[in-house]
């Protein structure tokens, strides 16, 4: 077994900005937005340093699909403890259109590739809630999969694992290769440390095109709309039970 | 009290005997600042024993503290005709329920309560205005209430003061997106007017842990600092007009919004950090800065005290016009957060923390600064460990180590809590200092602030209040700033514990000015009565 792991991690609008939607309904804003990783993509990471630092996999490569500025993602991998990173580069339309169908193919091919032993992703992606990629790539590979991890421990060439799933906790295990997708208790993800972060900028970043990995990344979906959710009409204080049953049979509701 | 007297003797060479205070303030003799601290101390402490409640009596009856609240003045008492005057022009907005009035009786540590019975809660400055006026007519004291985030005990009644709150008081009346001159009513919450400016592209100059419950009248009447003032300087700058209402209910408009007005005196300046006891603030205008595109965060780890000063130079040369905060805590603030809050500790345990923020206009040009900072810092071992947050979310988590340490204190116990001012030198050895004054008597002492403006927060806490241990903190602590002509409350104020305490800072003569002009604006002394001046100054 090589003992590479894959992690992908993918740049989205921080959880803490305010979301605005573009006048024209086509998207939502994100020019001059602060981006992050996704908190989901965090918890991956931190899960694939971890095996490493136990000494159950000799190497963790980091990977982002999108445009120049997924390369900082890829750094904050590299400073939480990644060796190195891939940069699949994708921008402009084809960037808007990238979804997790392209991402799977992509994460396929380069597991193939690096002859990767695991495939660690998040659940999902805070901005569009897919919750896909993990299962198509895993499909693609016919590989395993563990979704929704909250707990993952190695044993030989068999990963036990831990789901959260609606009724509870399911505990099943799998053979490697496998894909996991790390859901919100696997782990607390660290701070990256000056110390890392220094060394971080000296770790090496590559860069490939989608072509060069013989995958084609036209959507096969389109965006009608996006719009916003209604707004929460305000409420209305009244002073006497009077003044509530006149205001309930005005709105039509007695 | 001989015990003070004897450490007042302690602070100068020769005893000048001044016992009655009016001499002192038709005195012409210039005091040299060695002498001052203990000619007012000897008489200010014997009249404000003479006159100052039992509060912190301890199992003799016979310790008091200066910080206790004084005899009641002979202020009128609400009645029903009062109460009917209200109801007429503050329909609904007169509280007489005494579980709604309640939480404006009691301060947010929950150290003092006042017996009010009345709070108001006006809407427009003409109702303030009708609400003093009549209030002055009847001799009826009043408190003016924002946030009661004030951690002096200046925000909450002593007795039965009317509540006048601000708090309906919250509308924004115009921002001009060119000059960014925000203005807005008294009873605006800080956080609020931030989210209002941040979506056009501005933010408020002044930052604090309280800003989700603090009204902007409030900060501007205590002269709030908090962690922009490295960067964007006090309120006495960035205040550009205040529309006030004085005792009388006269209305007083100052609210310009212009940058550079030299037309006569700058009224406003008095007002700024006033306290509440010159008059109610109902409108602000302030001028705002652009809301940076790029702030990063830094959290660090020094080993020694000298360490953490020779980063903060090594941070104003190399970060220099980017530093928007320079802020520091100590390992048993670190313990705190971790045991009260479950706040983890994000690098390894140092015996002091940094926390650093930058604010520029350029993300690649103040990463590469900052950059070359942790570089310099790293290879010179200024700084054993420490981590760095672009991201929103990680700013906030980091800022929540430095603003949280107040709520985990109140976790720890009750709370004895000192503001003070100092060069930045000194800053630790006080808190050395009370630790080895203190031994095992307190069940914490911990140090953090604003290092970078010199403002050291010392608080120490204890299971309940412990008069006994309040003695031996105080008036040691005031003494040892005192003699470095330190301040005594840099930022919080005096409000109604620290202000006997003003003559460890202030000089006689200047304390009998601010008298006067109190006397001036207000004759019937109606204005948050026994707050701010020292009781020596009753009218």
């Amino acid at each position: 077994m090589s003992g590479r792991v894959l992690v992908g991690v993918k740049r989205v609008i921080d959880y803490a900005v305010k979301i605005r939607v573009k006048p024209d309904n086509t998207g939502v804003v994100t020019d001059g937005v602060k981006h992050s990783m996704n908190p989901f993509c965090e918890i991956a990471v931190e899960e694939a340093v971890k095996l490493k630092e136990k000494k159950l996999i000799k190497e963790v490569v980091a990977v982002s699909c999108g445009p120049q500025q997924s390369q900082e993602t890829i750094r904050t991998a590299l400073a939480m403890g990644a060796d190195r990173g891939i940069h699949v580069d994708v921008s402009g339309k084809d960037y808007e259109n990238l979804g997790p169908l392209q991402v799977s193919k992509i994460l396929a091919a380069l597991a193939k590739q690096e002859d990767a032993q695991l495939i660690l992703l998040g659940k999902q992606a805070i901005d569009d809630d897919c919750n896909q990629t993990g299962q198509m790539t895993a499909a693609l590979l016919d590989w395993p999969q563990g979704t929704f991890a909250s707990e993952v421990s190695l044993e030989g060439d068999k990963i036990n694992l831990v789901r959260e799933i609606d009724g509870g906790l399911e505990h099943i295990k799998i053979n490697t290769p496998a894909v996991i997708t790390a859901d919100l208790r696997l782990n607390t993800p660290r701070y990256a440390t000056l110390p890392n972060i220094m060394k971080a900028k000296k770790k090496k970043i590559v860069t490939v095109k989608p072509a060069d990995l013989g995958v084609d990344v036209t959507s096969r979906l389109e965006v009608l709309k996006v719009e916003e959710p209604p707004q929460r009409q305000a409420g209305m204080k009244v002073e006497t039970v009077e003044d509530l049953v006149v205001k309930l049979k005005e709105a039509g509701r007695v | 009290m001989a015990g003070l007297l004897k450490r007042a003797l302690r602070l100068r060479t020769a005893l000048r005997c001044l016992c009655d205070y009016n001499m002192l303030s038709r005195s012409t003799a210039t005091l040299s600042p060695v002498d001052f601290h203990s000619p007012f101390l000897t008489c200010s402490s014997e009249q404000v024993l003479a006159s100052t409640r039992k509060l912190h009596a301890g199992a003799d009856g016979s310790k008091v503290s200066p910080s206790a609240a004084p005899e009641r003045l002979p202020f009128c008492r609400v009645t029903e005709e009062d109460l009917a005057f209200f109801r007429k022009i503050l329909a609904g907005r007169t509280i007489v329920d005494p579980d709604l009035v309640e939480p404006s009786n009691v301060d947010w540590l929950k150290s003092v309560r006042g017996s009010s019975e009345v709070l108001l809660r006006p809407q427009t400055t003409e109702e303030v205005s009708q609400i003093l006026s009549y209030c002055n007519s009847r001799n009826l004291a009043v408190n003016p209430q924002g946030g009661n985030t004030g951690l002096v005990g200046g925000s909450v009644p002593v007795y039965d003061e009317i509540i006048l709150s601000t708090s309906l008081m919250n509308k924004i009346l115009n921002f001009d997106s060119i000059s960014g001159v925000l203005t807005c009513q008294a009873g605006c919450v800080l956080e609020n007017l931030s989210f209002y400016l941040e979506e056009r592209d501005y933010i408020m100059p002044l930052d604090l842990g309280a800003k989700g419950s603090c009204q902007i009248g409030g900060n501007v009447a205590t002269n709030a600092g908090g962690l922009r003032l490295l960067r964007y300087g006090s309120l006495h700058g960035t205040v550009l007009g205040l529309e006030l209402v004085l005792a009388d209910g006269q209305v007083l408009d100052c609210l310009s919004t212009l940058r550079k007005d030299n037309t006569g005196y700058d009224l406003k300046q008095l007002f700024i950090g006033s306290e509440g006891t010159l008059g109610v603030i109902t409108a602000v205008s302030i001028l705002c800065p652009r809301k940076p595109k790029s702030v990063n965060v830094v959290f660090l780890g020094c080993e020694t005290f000298e360490q953490l000063l020779k980063t903060f130079q090594l941070c104003k040369g190399m970060l220099g016009e980017i530093l928007s905060a320079f802020e520091f805590l100590d390992s048993e603030c670190m313990r705190l957060l971790n045991t009260h809050l479950k706040l983890p500790n994000p690098i390894s345990d140092c015996p002091f923390y940094i926390v650093i923020e930058t604010s520029g206009s350029d993300p690649t040009h103040d990463a590469q600064k900052l950059h070359n900072f942790l570089e310099e810092a790293m290879t010179s071992s200024l700084v054993s460990d420490g981590t760095v947050a672009t991201e929103e979310a990680k700013i906030k988590a980091l800022w929540s180590l430095r603003e949280r340490v107040t709520e985990a204190l109140t976790h720890d116990g009750f709370t004895y809590k000192y503001d003070i001012s100092l060069p930045v030198e000194q800053i630790y050895q006080l808190v050395t200092d009370m630790r080895k004054h203190l031994g095992n008597r307190a069940k914490s002492v911990v140090g953090y602030g604003h290092v970078g403006d010199g403002n050291l927060h010392l608080n120490v806490t204890s299971p309940s209040k412990d008069p006994a241990l309040l003695a031996a903190i105080e008036p040691f602590v005031y003494e040892w700033t005192a003699s470095c002509r330190g301040s005594i409350s840099a930022e919080h104020g005096l409000g109604l514990k620290k202000r006997n305490y003003i003559y460890y800072s202030k000089q006689s003569q200047a304390v009998a000015l601010m008298g006067n002009i109190k006397a001036m604006l207000d004759p019937k002394g109606i204005l948050n009565p026994y707050k701010t001046l020292p009781d020596n100054l009753k009218q």
